[in-house]
């Protein structure tokens, strides 16, 4: 903590010049002439991670902000440079570790388009169940934090406890609580396991009156709203400017939504609303997220009556698809080991295919695309570049909240400095994902 | 306007538009950048409003070897269009486009961190996912994955194969 003179630490080319104008005009300005240079983070625990903020402060005002981010860059494009087609989908999991479905589906729809293939219905079904159900619990982790860093610590206890249901869904599903590499190129990677609808049905049954719980805490909540009621405007120009997407561009009156905008994976053929609200603020980014729940949860049943019919999940080119078959064991997943025997024992032709496309892979024709998909925070885009050989020439990952990070500081400059702490979780960063 | 129209609108003044895999692609001169982006954006057709990302490819052996990548969207209308520049190995320079698009700030960073690309015009084009004081420009194609040494303030880091715990 250190006092220095305006302007000193932060370099005032980075504070638009209004809003220097703003502040000199408020009159404590002219008495103190010392401003104070706070690092809020990187290790905070209402930073969402290892985000650092670099505050300066005049008292309680906050006159600049800048957010540092970089504390968890693991190079992950650079590694998937150096894997085969199908290991990427480990890599990219491990951005957004809360949003890790849309991860998987972002880059298996990009690889897809890029061999011209489709995967099942019956796949992409799932799909749109795993992502929607990870909506849920990403929205359940952002409540659970926002609330404790605004001193709801009830609500954290709750949010956790409905996430962890989910993540045991996913568990009994994919083997994995996070990081699933379930969803591959060409499909995913095994169907729901025995009982899998029955079980999501129950949480279905459940989840509705927990979201209604947490309001019945929240909405009405005097501490909630004065945290939140017109805390962090962001209109829907400044967010558009400066990238911002998902529930906190949609809290300020826009439609934005690539699941309705460019639909894929089949999310045209499902009935939800797109949330919206006016009011900009801090409060109307809870009201849309929690509405999205609900919304999730509705499309999750219609994605339930469709898993009725069996089919494939994975499309049956040998050329394309992952040869090993997996099965979820009561010490987690492996290798089936009715295929174990059958390339072991049987086939030595199915011993040689499997070898191949393990250690090669398969390869991609050479070209690019660009794949957006609206993940928890806003557009997730993949943009793929693909040499012609059996892995990516380059894989870039537009993260939502590395750009939604960008409008902290025009967010919280002239409002206290309690506020920063309300802004920051309602854009609901993941640093995983801005670090990449 | 589907990407047949939407290329054929953006052919009238810029006329290197290529459609691959239902997705419209226009090549311009770094010269000619923000003219072009600024006409994409205005324009009442193309309304190509909403700045995605901004990236680069690494082309080492190729002319030009580093090729910029602007990915524009249309809030209202929902389509996109992707914009290139290729830059020459010794020359990795192109102007910013903060001034069109405030949120290429940090994208802009990201991409002189990674690859060395020097946008002209950025108000503090710095290391933005890399500490400062790093050195090189780690995604392009000639720098290795691990197995180098690495050295950054001092520390130093073994190669992948060599490190004891």
């Amino acid at each position: 903590m250190a006092k220095r003179a305006r302007g000193d630490a932060l370099g005032t080319d980075d504070i638009p010049a209004t809003d220097i104008g703003e502040l000199s005009a408020a009159p404590t300005r002219e008495a103190r002439q010392e401003t104070m240079v706070i690092n809020m983070g990187p290790q905070h625990p209402s930073t969402h991670g290892v985000l650092r903020l670099l505050l300066e402060l005049d008292g309680e005002t906050v006159l600049a902000c800048e957010p540092i981010v970089g504390y968890l860059h693991t190079g992950i494009e650079k590694n998937t440079e150096y894997r085969t087609w199908q290991q990427g989908v480990t890599f990219v999991t491990r951005a957004d570790y809360l949003s890790p479905f849309f991860n998987e589906v972002g880059y298996c729809l990009a690889v897809e388009k890029l061999l011209g293939i489709e995967a099942p219905p019956r796949a992409q079904v799932l799909r749109v169940l795993f992502c929607e159900m990870n909506r849920v619990a990403s929205h359940l982790v952002w409540l659970a934090t926002s609330g404790m860093e605004l001193g709801a610590i009830s609500v954290m206890l709750y949010g956790f406890r409905e996430r962890e249901q989910i993540l045991d869904i996913f568990e009994a599903a994919t083997g994995l609580r996070m990081n699933h590499a379930y969803v591959r190129i060409g499909g995913v990677v095994m169907d729901l396991p025995e009982g899998g609808v029955d079980r999501i049905g129950d949480f279905l049954d459940m989840m509705p009156g927990r979201i209604d719980d947490y309001e019945k805490l929240l909405t009405k909540n005097p501490i909630w709203v004065q945290r939140n009621v017109g805390v962090g405007p962001l209109s829907a120009a400044d967010a558009l400017a400066l990238g911002v997407t998902g529930p906190t561009l949609r809290a300020a009156g826009s439609s934005a939504d690539i699941r309705r905008d460019e639909p894929y994976i089949g999310y045209e053929t499902y009935e939800f609303d797109v949330v919206t609200r006016d009011a900009a603020d801090c409060f109307a980014r809870y009201e849309v997220r929690i509405e999205e729940m609900r919304q999730s949860l509705r499309i999750v049943k219609q994605c339930l009556d469709r898993l009725r019919e069996p089919g494939p999940v994975m499309i049956e080119d040998p050329k394309v698809r992952w040869p090993a078959q997996l099965e979820v064991g009561p010490d987690g997943i492996g290798n089936s080991p009715r295929y174990i025997e059958h390339i072991m024992e049987e086939s030595m032709e199915a011993l040689i295919h499997h070898f191949k496309m393990v250690t090669e892979g398969v390869s991609v024709p050479p070209g690019e695309v660009y794949v957006p998909v609206e993940s928890p925070r806003g557009e997730l885009g993949f943009y793929v570049v693909s040499d012609g050989g059996n892995r990516p020439y380059r894989v870039k990952m537009r993260d939502p909240s590395f750009s939604n990070l960008q409008a902290v500081p025009q967010m919280v400059q002239g409002g206290l400095v309690a506020d920063v702490i309300a802004v920051i979780s309602s854009i609901d960063p993941v640093l995983g994902g801005v670090d990449r | 306007m589907n990407v047949e129209e939407l290329a054929e609108r953006v052919r009238r003044s810029d006329p290197d538009v290529v459609v691959a895999r239902g997705e419209a692609l226009v090549s311009v001169d770094r010269e000619r950048l923000l003219e072009a982006l600024k006409a994409f954006r205005d324009d009442d057709e193309l309304r190509l409003d909403f700045l995605s990302s901004v990236t680069a490819t690494d082309w080492p052996g190729r002319d030009p070897r580093f090729r910029v990548v602007y990915e524009l969207s249309s809030t209202e209308r929902h389509h996109r269009l992707r914009v290139k520049v290729g830059l020459p190995q010794d020359d990795v320079r192109v102007p910013s486009v903060t001034g069109l698009f405030p949120t290429a700030d940090w994208h802009e960073r990201e991409t002189y961190d990674f690859f060395g690309v020097a946008f002209e015009g950025h108000p503090h084009l710095r290391r933005i996912l890399l500490p400062e004081g790093w050195e090189g420009w780690p995604l392009r194609k000639t720098e290795e994955l691990g197995g180098v040494d690495t050295r950054y303030h001092g520390a130093f880091i073994p190669p992948i194969d060599k490190r004891t715990t």
